[in-house]
C-alpha cells in the first residue's frame, strides 16, 4: 500500500508530500534488533537446556548402554563398586505418582470446571476463579511439609490396616500433587467448556433438555479437545513436580505395584534434586546420569506439552 | 465472547405477553426430544438435584484441600510465631532458637535480581512478538511455540541448565545468589511474556492506528501509547511471575541454595540460602522442634505470597480497562 501511494506521489504534481519516512530512523532498527534478541533469548534458552542435556547423557550412555538404562530394572547409583543405572524402578515411581494424581485431579478438577461454567452464578464464579489462582500459586514445599506432616498421619489413622512402615508413602504424595495440579485443571477445563458457542446450549434448551444433560451432553464432549488438554498438562506438571514427592514420598528406588500407595518410592525429579547439589563431583558416571534422566524427563513432559498446545490451539480455532 | 452478563440459556420466556406461546413451544420441544409426558421424569429430577450437588462437593473439595494446608500451617507453625523467626540465622542445632534470617536475605536478592531480569528480558519479547513480529514468518511462529513449551518445562530442568550452563560450564559463576537469580528468572520469563503479551494485544488497534497517522514512529506508538495502556496487565504478570520464583525451590537446590548459611549472603561470592530451600532443610530433620519451625516458615512465605498475589489481582480489577 505504501509503496504504491509512493509511486502515485512521484508521478504527481511537486507539492503532494512523500509519504516516505524523512530520516532513515537508525534507532528504531537498533530498537528493533534488540526486541528481537529478547524474543530470541527463548530460542537459546531451550537450545542451551537441550545440550546441557544431550552433552553429558552421551558421554553416560558410552559407559552404560543404553537398553541396560531404559530397560534395566535396578536403580542402584551410588553403589561404588557395583553401581546400577536401570531407569525403570524410577520412572515406574513416577507414572504411580501422575497416576494417583490424575485420581483425584480428574474428578475434582473437571466437576469443578463444570460447576464454574456452567451452573455458577456470576458472583460465584468471579469470586472462586482468582481463589483457584491464587491457590495454583502455593509453594510446592508447603505442600509437601503439609503431606508429609498433616495428610500422612491423618491417612494413617483413617486406615490402619494398611502397611505404613515409614513416614514416606507414594500415595500420600500423589494424592498432594493432585490437589496441587486441581486448580490448573479445573481453570484450563473451564475456559474450553466457556469457549462453547452458547448456540449449541440453547439448542439443546429449546429441546427441552435438563441442565444436566446440557452439562454433560453437549458442552462437555464439545469441549472435549480442551478438557484433554486440561489433563495433560496436569499430567505434565505432575511429572516435573519436584519438591513435594521429595518431601513426601522418600528416596527408596524401588519397583512397586500401583496398588502398594504406602511404599516409600523415589521419582526421576526426586533423584535428580536429591543427588544433583552443588558439591557433586563433575565427570563421574553418577554425575552424568543425572543428565540422562533430566533427558528422559524433558523428553515426556515436551511431548505432552505439544499434545496439550495443539489441543488447545484446536477449541480455540474452532470457537472464536 | 459470553459475559458473566447475559441471561442463563433456558429461563426465557417464563413471564409476560408470550408465556403462553412460549409454553406451548417448550412443551412441542420436549414432544420433539421424545418426553412425551411433558414433564421430566424421576431420573432426570434426581439428576438435577444430584448432579448439582456433585459439582458443588468437587469445588469445595478443591477449596476445601488447599484451604486445609493454609489452616494447618497457622496451626502447627503458630508456637514459632515471634520476631526470632525472621530476626535469628538458621541452625541445626537449636530448632528453639533458629530463624531464617539469612534465607530470608538470599530471597531478597535472588529475587532482586530475578525482577531486573525478566522486566526488560520478558516484556521486550512481549513487544517484539505483538508488535513487531511478522506472524507468518516461520521463525516468529517457532519462538511463540518455544516460549509455550519452556512454560511446561519442569522446574528440575531449568535446574540442570542451571547447573550445567550457569553455575559451571560456560558461564561459570559459581554457586551464588546471582547463578539463583539468573536460573530463576529464566525459569518464570515464559510467565511475564505470556501476561505481558495479553495485556498489550487487549490494547485496541485504533489507538496505535490513531498515533501512526499523527506521524508517530512505531517505537514512540508502542513506548508512549500502547506500554502505557497495556502497563496494569503487565504488571500484574510480573508480579504472579515474581510469586511464582519466590516459592519455588527445586531449581535452585542445583544451583548451590543448599547449605546453612549463617553469615549474610552477596550477590556474586559465597554461598547461600533461599527460603523455600530453607524449609525444606527443616522438614527433613527429624526433630519436632523443626517441623514447627518449617510450618512458621510457610506461614511467612504464604502471607508474602498472599499479600502479591491479591494486590496483583485487585491491580488487575482496578485498572483493567473497557475499550
Amino acid at each position: 500500500m505504501l509503496t504504491e501511494t509512493k509511486d502515485a506521489a512521484g508521478q504527481g504534481p511537486e507539492s503532494v508530500p512523500s509519504l516516505a519516512a524523512s530520516s532513515p530512523r537508525y534507532g528504531e532498527k537498533v530498537i528493533k534488533g534488540l526486541l528481537t534478541l529478547c524474543a530470541g533469548l527463548s530460542v537459546a534458552v531451550t537450545t542451551a537446556i537441550v545440550i546441557s542435556l544431550v552433552v553429558p547423557s552421551i558421554t553416560f550412555f558410552r559407559a552404560i548402554p543404553l537398553t541396560d538404562f531404559l530397560f534395566g530394572t535396578a536403580w542402584f547409583p551410588d553403589f561404588a563398586s557395583n553401581a546400577s543405572f536401570g531407569v525403570v524402578p524410577i520412572v515406574v515411581g513416577t507414572l504411580t505418582v501422575v497416576l494417583i494424581s490424575l485420581l483425584v485431579a480428574i474428578p475434582v478438577g473437571l466437576l469443578s470446571a463444570i460447576y464454574l461454567a456452567e451452573y455458577a452464578p456470576a458472583r460465584v464464579r468471579r469470586v472462586v476463579k482468582p481463589m483457584l489462582e491464587v491457590l495454583e500459586g502455593i509453594p510446592t514445599v508447603a505442600i509437601g511439609l503439609f503431606a508429609l506432616l498433616f495428610l500422612r498421619p491423618v491417612a494413617e489413622s483413617l486406615f490402619p490396616f494398611l502397611p505404613w512402615r515409614t513416614p514416606f508413602a507414594v500415595g500420600i504424595a500423589g494424592v498432594a500433587v493432585g490437589l496441587m495440579i486441581v486448580p490448573l485443571v479445573a481453570s484450563v477445563a473451564e475456559d474450553a467448556m466457556r469457549a462453547v458457542p452458547r448456540s449449541l446450549r440453547e439448542g439443546a434448551y429449546a429441546l427441552g433438555s435438563s441442565k444436566l444433560r446440557v452439562s454433560a451432553r453437549v458442552v462437555f464432549p464439545a469441549a472435549i479437545s480442551g478438557i484433554v488438554a486440561a489433563i495433560v498438562l496436569g499430567s505434565s506438571r505432575a511429572i516435573g513436580e519436584t519438591m513435594v514427592v521429595l518431601i513426601a514420598a522418600g528416596a527408596t528406588p524401588q519397583l512397586i505395584a500401583p496398588w502398594e500407595v504406602t511404599e516409600s518410592i523415589q521419582t526421576m525429579t526426586a533423584y535428580i534434586g536429591s543427588t544433583a547439589t552443588g558439591d557433586i563431583a563433575t565427570g563421574t558416571i553418577t554425575y552424568n546420569g543425572i543428565f540422562a534422566v533430566g533427558l528422559v524427563l524433558f523428553v515426556m513432559t515436551l511431548a505432552m506439552n505439544m499434545i496439550a498446545i495443539r489441543l488447545v490451539r484446536r477449541f480455540r480455532e474452532v470457537y472464536e | 465472547m459470553r459475559t458473566d452478563q447475559d441471561p442463563v440459556p433456558g429461563t426465557v420466556g417464563t413471564k409476560g405477553p408470550r408465556t403462553e406461546r412460549a409454553r406451548l413451544a417448550v412443551a412441542g420441544a420436549r414432544a420433539a426430544s421424545g418426553n412425551i409426558f411433558g414433564e421430566p421424569d424421576r431420573g432426570t429430577k434426581l439428576g438435577n438435584v444430584i448432579f448439582p450437588a456433585l459439582l458443588l462437593l468437587a469445588l469445595a473439595f478443591a477449596l476445601g484441600g488447599l484451604c486445609a494446608l493454609l489452616a494447618w500451617s497457622l496451626v502447627q507453625g503458630a508456637p514459632r510465631l515471634d520476631l526470632d523467626l525472621i530476626l535469628n540465622n538458621p541452625s541445626r542445632l537449636r530448632p528453639e532458637t533458629a530463624g531464617y534470617r539469612t534465607a530470608l536475605l538470599g530471597t531478597i536478592y535472588v529475587i532482586a535480581g530475578v525482577i531486573l531480569l525478566i522486566v526488560p528480558l520478558g516484556v521486550g519479547a512481549a513487544v517484539y512478538l505483538e508488535e513487531y513480529a511478522d506472524k507468518s514468518r516461520w521463525y516468529n511462529r517457532l519462538i511463540e511455540l518455544n516460549i509455550q513449551n519452556l512454560a511446561g518445562v519442569p522446574s528440575i530442568v531449568f535446574g540442570i541448565l542451571g547447573l550445567a550452563f550457569i553455575a559451571r560450564g560456560p558461564l561459570s559463576l559459581g554457586f551464588v545468589a546471582a547463578a539463583g537469580s539468573l536460573t530463576l528468572a529464566l525459569l518464570v520469563l515464559p510467565t511475564v511474556i505470556l501476561a505481558s503479551r495479553e495485556a498489550i494485544r487487549a490494547v485496541p488497534p485504533s489507538i496505535r492506528d490513531g498515533s501512526l497517522a499523527l506521524g508517530a514512529t512505531q517505537w514512540q506508538t508502542t513506548s508512549r501509547q500502547v506500554l502505557p495502556a497495556a502497563l496494569p496487565g503487565i504488571l500484574t504478570g510480573v508480579i504472579l511471575a515474581v510469586s511464582r520464583a519466590i516459592g519455588e525451590a527445586a531449581p535452585l537446590l542445583l544451583v548451590g541454595a543448599v547449605t546453612f548459611v549463617t553469615f549474610n549472603p552477596s550477590l556474586f561470592d559465597g554461598g547461600y540460602s533461599v527460603l523455600p530451600v530453607q524449609i525444606y532443610n527443616y522438614a527433613g530433620r527429624p526433630q519436632e522442634e523443626f517441623h514447627t519451625l518449617a510450618a512458621a516458615g510457610v506461614i511467612v512465605m504464604l502471607v508474602t505470597l498472599l499479600l502479591m498475589n491479591s494486590f496483583a489481582i485487585w491491580l488487575r480489577n482496578r485498572y483493567e480497562k473497557r475499550w
